[in-house]
């Protein structure tokens, strides 16, 4: 099952590599980890999302809060948070096409920010699932090129 | 001030007396600045990996912070094996490695390894440092994750310019935490209360005690709460001391070689109270059969090592000490109240089993279980016994029977061939007043015999009782038993090769060799007596001698081999 983490940790380097190698070396697996600092320059936060069973849950947040970097780790379920993610999207786009891909973006409360030859390029935010949406609607046009940043969330309230 | 002039005052700061270590190019200005302190001793190995395991020795014989250093590449990863060890058996290690210069990392410099990088899985924290006015600040830092919580071992790496570097000294005040670094000490008091109640319902209890007992300083607590409630006790082989076990409560070590009936114990108890112990493979063998009748009262400062391998019915984080005061505590009033828990059909059950499957020393030959029993006889079970890793370890177990905690040290997590000697040295210096007695194998002693030249050397007078078999005699035992007897790449001498006494002599110690059983009292009593540097004393024991009993890997704890 899919979990989301947000991780405090301090802003110091090497701190990426201490999260990660832990996550390598006790086998979770990361389906994304994202960071930036937070309002105190000196802590950034970590959003990991992490697809382990309950007791490898446990063990991952025990772990986490046994580096000595971290600061606080907080289990972020989706009813409880505000989650959002970013993708940019370089899609094929033909004169008989274009009309339809701006339709879809608009839909999705995306942007159009690069207009090529031959292409579009978009931004679409939203919680993962619904760019994951946008990203099968856009498929058939032909997809050039996809990046997205990773969940990151907040807790409600 | 120059920034290894500001590490080595930090030191001293910090209370460090000797340091084990390895000079080298880099390390060039920490060293010179070492040869002007007068409060910090240093002992020169002959390996940095002697050094590492030398301050880790002196860490479990003595309780402070163990310091080794090296230089950068090859020294650094030298140490590396020995900061695993120590860092795996919860042992404070504070490791000073030097690093090539900042502006030259990540060129492949000259002797460059990226340290933090390499020893970042195998310690509980590391530094690398980038402004040399942070020196003090990382000691301290260090010395406080080292030793606090569930001590580890700490890396500080020094680049050579920062060692160089002036700095303004000004050691900061003492901290007791970090701000991602709290450990928790008090036990929950509703968790204490309820396992207090569980206690009182309990019919077939066991005390199973670990290593924590020993860095917690709970040994005392610890045997209250046994005499208290009249409760079995088994330790780990770490825990071994933390209750003595001369004791009639006493049930020996547990696990894969551990007394037969410690594993029948833990199989049928109704209730583990388990204490600053980790429920390691070699404890429990295979897990979804392991003590199905149990509940589990499940005593760490670890957070992480509850429920890890074993579900915890109470589970509760904090120091030993402070948790078993606090459930003696409320213990007390209960068996004033009521009396203790009614064990008696459990005591019988225990009686019955260890008068069926005592452990035995075999007859005939030189047997290496009859070496250690004597050399248990003749020290009056009051030495400091250090072991190598293999079967002689488990012989050591078995029968040197030990009544306080420090008392046996040896490599448990890791399984460190190579440990015993250094690790020795480092006691012998930690503890000059006890008799040290480096228990060896064959195969281990090899991994690190440079590390007689530094016994030597500093008339060190550790025993090395070598129990010679001429194999890697525990995993040639696994050959013997699951493989077939096809012993693959186990055999490890050829006529008189390697002469150990010939070894021995070379580095000016005394050797001895004992090839008969009559032999090993007076060898061990003239041994004793000289006390002008090391002896080590060759028993040429029986070649295909077995540790049993034994659990084999995967079995079911109560599924044993001899037992």
């Amino acid at each position: 099952m899919k979990h989301t983490l947000s991780v405090l940790v301090e802003n110091k380097p090497g701190v990426l590599a201490r999260v990660a190698g832990l996550f390598a070396r006790r086998g979770f697996n990361i389906d994304s980890l994202a960071v930036g600092v937070t309002e105190r320059p000196e802590i950034s936060r970590m959003t990991v999302v992490v697809d382990v069973e309950e007791h490898s849950l446990e063990q991952v947040y025990k772990q986490l809060n046994k580096l000595v970097n971290v600061i606080k780790v907080v289990d972020l379920p989706d009813e409880n948070s505000v989650q959002r993610e970013l993708v940019l999207v370089k899609v094929k786009a033909e004169a008989k096409t274009r009309a339809e891909i701006i339709e879809i973006v608009e839909i999705f409360r995306g942007k159009i920010v690069d207009v090529g030859k031959g292409s579009l390029s978009m931004e679409v935010t939203g919680p993962s699932s619904k760019l994951s949406a946008f990203e099968d609607l856009l498929k058939p046009y032909g997809v050039v090129e996809l990046v997205r940043t990773g969940n990151i969330a907040l807790p409600r309230g | 001030m120059n920034g290894a002039q500001a590490l080595i005052r930090s030191l001293e700061k910090e209370g460090v007396e000797l340091v084990f270590g390895y000079p080298g190019g880099v390390m060039l200005p920490v060293y010179d600045a070492l040869f002007d302190s007068k409060k910090i001793n240093h002992v020169l190995t002959r390996h940095e990996q002697g050094a590492a395991h030398a301050a880790d020795g002196y860490a479990r014989a003595t309780g402070k912070v163990g310091v080794c250093m090296a230089t950068s590449g090859p020294g650094a990863t030298n140490l590396v094996t020995g900061i695993a060890t120590a860092n795996m058996d919860s042992v404070p290690l504070v490791a000073i490695t030097g690093q090539v210069g900042t502006h030259v990392i990540g060129t492949d410099a000259f002797q460059e390894a990226d340290t933090t990088g390499i020893t970042l899985p195998v310690v509980k924290h590391n530094y690398l440092v980038k402004d040399p006015s942070d020196i003090p600040q990382v000691v301290q830092e260090a010395f406080l994750i080292a030793s606090t919580g569930r001590p580890g071992a700490v890396v500080i790496d020094m680049p050579v310019d920062m060692s160089r570097a002036d700095i303004d000294f000004k050691y900061p005040e003492k901290k007791t935490s970090l701000p991602g670094y709290k450990p928790t000490t008090a036990g929950h008091a509703r968790q204490i209360k309820v396992a207090a109640r569980m206690i009182m319902a309990s019919r077939q209890p066991v005390i199973y005690a670990g290593g924590g007992v020993t860095t917690s300083g709970a040994a005392k607590e610890l045997k209250e709460l046994a005499l208290l409630l009249d409760f079995p006790v088994t330790t780990t082989l770490l825990g071994k001391g933390v209750f003595p076990e001369t004791h009639r409560l006493s049930l020996g070590m547990l696990g894969m070689h551990g007394t037969s009936y410690a594993n029948y114990v833990m199989m049928k108890t109704d209730l583990i109270i388990a204490v600053g112990a980790r429920f390691d493979d070699r404890i429990t063998g295979r897990l979804d059969t392991f003590a199905p009748d149990a509940k589990v009262i499940h005593i760490d400062i670890d957070p992480a090592e509850i429920g890890k391998n074993v579900p915890a019915d109470v589970p509760i984080v904090g120091d030993a000490k402070t948790v078993l005061r606090e459930l003696l505590g409320n213990l007390a009033p209960r068996i004033k109240e009521s009396g203790p828990p009614d064990i008696k059909a459990w005591q019988q059950q225990i009686k019955k089993w260890k008068k069926e499957y005592p452990l035995t020393v075999p007859e005939g030959g030189l047997r290496p279980q009859y070496v250690v029993s004597e050399i248990y006889r003749l020290t009056k079970g009051k030495a400091v016994v250090v072991t190598d890793v293999g079967q002689h370890q488990m012989w050591s177990a078995q029968f040197y029977k030990t009544v306080r905690p420090r008392q046996f040290i040896s490599s448990g997590g890791l399984g460190t061939m190579g440990f015993g000697l250094p690790a020795s040295i480092g006691v012998k210096l930690g503890v000059p007043g006890e008799r040290v007695i480096n228990i060896a194998g064959d195969g281990s002693l090899q991994m690190n015999s440079q590390e007689l030249a530094t016994a030597v050397l500093n008339n060190l007078d550790i025993t090395i009782a070598l129990i010679n078999n001429g194999y890697l005699g525990m995993v040639r035992q696994w050959q013997e038993l699951f493989y077939d007897k096809r012993y693959s790449h186990t055999h490890l001498r050829r006529g008189e090769s390697p002469d150990f006494v010939k070894l021995a002599e070379a580095y000016g110690a005394r050797g001895m060799r004992v090839t008969e059983a009559d032999q090993v009292e007076p060898a061990l009593k003239e041994a004793f007596k000289i006390k002008a540097g090391p002896v080590l004393i060759d028993f040429i024991v029986e070649q295909e001698e077995n540790v049993f009993p034994m659990v084999a890997p995967g079995a079911s704890l109560d599924d044993m081999i001899g037992g």
